[in-house]
């Protein structure tokens, strides 16, 4: 039954990714691109991908489509179209999709319990979860404990990111006469949706922390929990003028988050190495190996969740500053 | 059961489907934004793969319940590497939205053919 | 057979809400012009939630899950109409007119 529903899924995701192409106004691509987004991250729910699909839906539909529509307002929506080429390109594009869907024959087929990829270290990490840790979630424990340094490069390529946004949209544009417009006052005049949002927006940032502090034991951790939090935020920002939303969580505190975040992961495998294991290695951080697990792993993922949180709503801002410039 | 099998496949077609897609956004489209959509649409093409091939049948998701016996999960290391990979393409996509928004101030336009010819 | 009864009644939920969910996705296809459709969809947002909810959660019973559907339920029927709401004003806002005789392509456009 559900396999049913995974294929009308699949067929969707094919129709919406077409669809996104082939419309000439930049505006609707971007809103297809968010119900792309949702239809992703229900087919990773189905193949029992639960975290992910919590990442894909608070990221991909939330905070992704918020950015390109910042971008597009300092752009424009429409398309030019092109003339010429496009046999060619459908041609390539084609030939390629038959090769890859011949080359997909050789892989193991859905579901399939002896595949390789099941063979080689997931059934040690299944295995050993919950005798090193002693919580239930083996994502949370092989992203945090286990793949600790791949996590912790993952940090630093959204700091790294974050930073080359504050950077680039940093400078003045280059047009001099840009006068500031009156102060951006979000959607102040609807009274509806400010009142609801009103009444979501600490709520939402409510579930972004049970999402932080619960993701030993159910779907959750970091990177969803600062995506959530970062969509309240966004939302707070949408109903009542980006200038409140700096006036409750002002630019400073954001980069401190970020680089807080990113310095608190890195430290705290300094501190592993210091208290005599290897980095990034918990278990001497208490005198129970698991206890010492479980700190680390909670300390990290708040680490996390600061940086992405943080770096996600420097990045909005900076593109929501530019737009009041220009 | 010949048809099932084949079946089992569909998620690997719509993979190459979609990647294909996003490509030619990539190759064929001129404006510079479109670009990036057909961009993370490739990413999630692969976004979709990688989650494919953690699928284990009859599995559920990798939280381990206690007391219940024999419980088939679903492999959490794909998991682990989408998981990571999409909070880090939605920053690197904003950085590329960052250059285009500077390219739209300095040539007043996000056409490539423009640009090109501006130059 | 109060479990059967449970059951049942619960099917007829389910079902009556998928019914709305699909008459509301033909309304949003086959009505004339942006306000109809939008008025066509909003039956998705209420109605066909608080059928399939109710229907789920009489399939969960006295459970925790229950509470979890409730809650989203909740958040449903608080943002699903507000986003209708906002829909139809900024429609209105930048120029729409409500008038059930303009039946063009050109409001296609303005809806999508």
């Amino acid at each position: 039954m559900i396999f049913v529903f995974a294929l009308f899924l699949l067929t969707l995701l094919v129709i919406t990714a077409l669809a996104i192409v082939h419309t000439e106004n930049l505006f609707v691509a971007v809103m297809l691109t968010s119900i792309f987004s949702l239809l992703m991250a229900a087919n990773f729910f189905i193949l029992d991908a639960a975290d992910v699909a919590l990442t894909e839906a608070a990221v991909g539909a939330g905070v992704t489509t918020v950015i390109f529509l910042s971008a597009l307002a300092l752009t424009g929506e429409r398309e030019k179209p092109r003339v010429g080429g496009r046999n060619i390109a459908l041609v390539t594009v084609g030939i390629l999709a038959l090769l890859i869907i011949y080359a997909t024959f050789d892989k193991p087929r859905l579901g399939d319990p002896n595949a390789p990829v099941h063979q080689h270290v997931a059934p040690w990490y299944l295995e050993k979860t919950p005798e090193y840790m002693g919580f239930p979630n083996v994502v949370t424990a092989v992203l945090s404990s286990f793949r600790g340094y791949d996590t912790l490069g993952e940090v630093f390529v959204v700091f790294a990111a974050c930073i080359g946004v504050l950077f680039i949209l940093g400078v003045r544009p280059p047009r001099e006469s840009l006068e500031p417009r009156d102060e951006s006052s979000g959607l102040r005049h609807h009274l509806i949706p400010q009142v609801v949002g009103r009444l979501l927006v600490p709520f939402i940032v409510l579930f972004g922390l049970y999402v932080q502090f619960h993701g030993e034991y159910g779907p959750g951790g970091g990177f969803q929990a600062g995506a959530i939090i970062a969509t309240g935020v966004i939302l707070y920002a949408l109903l009542e003028g980006e200038a409140e939303a700096l006036r409750a969580v002002p630019r400073s505190v954001l980069l401190g988050m970020v680089i807080g975040g990113a310095m608190l992961f890195g430290s705290v495998g300094v501190v592993c190495m210091l208290m005599g294991g290897a980095f990034l290695d918990y278990s001497v951080l208490a005198a129970d190996p698991v206890w010492g697990q479980q700190l680390g792993i909670l300390i990290i993922e708040a680490g996390v969740g600061m940086a992405v949180c943080g770096a996600l709503l420097s990045i909005f801002h900076a593109f929501a500053a530019r737009e009041s410039l220009s | 059961m010949k048809l099932l099998e084949l079946l089992g496949y569909f998620n690997y077609w719509v993979f190459a489907i979609i990647l294909t897609v996003g490509l030619y956004a990539v190759i064929r489209k001129t404006n510079l934004i479109k670009k990036l959509i057909g961009l993370s649409i490739f990413q999630s093409a692969v976004f979709l793969m990688y989650i494919t091939m953690d699928k284990v049948e009859g599995g559920t998701a990798p939280i381990i319940q206690t007391g219940v016996e024999n419980q088939i999960f679903s492999n959490p290391l794909p998991q682990v590497l989408i998981l990571t990979a999409i909070v880090v393409g939605v920053s690197t996509l904003a950085l590329g939205l960052a250059i285009v928004v500077r390219i739209n101030e300095s040539y007043g336009t996000i056409e490539e053919r423009e640009i090109l010819d501006a130059d | 057979m109060i479990d059967i009864g449970l059951d049942i009644l619960s099917w007829i939920l389910l079902t009556l809400g998928g019914a709305c969910v699909l008459i509301g996705g033909i309304g949003g296809l086959r009505l004339p012009n942006f306000y109809t459709r939008i008025h066509a969809a909003s039956l998705t947002d209420t109605m066909a939630t608080l059928l399939i909810f109710a229907g789920m959660m009489l399939q969960a019973g006295l459970s925790l899950p229950t509470l979890k559907l409730l809650a989203i339920m909740l958040f449903l029927l608080l943002t699903g109409p507000t986003a209708t709401y906002a829909l139809a004003n900024a429609a209105l806002l930048s120029g729409l007119k409500p008038d059930a005789e303009t039946v063009t392509d050109n409001d296609k456009g303005h809806a999508g």
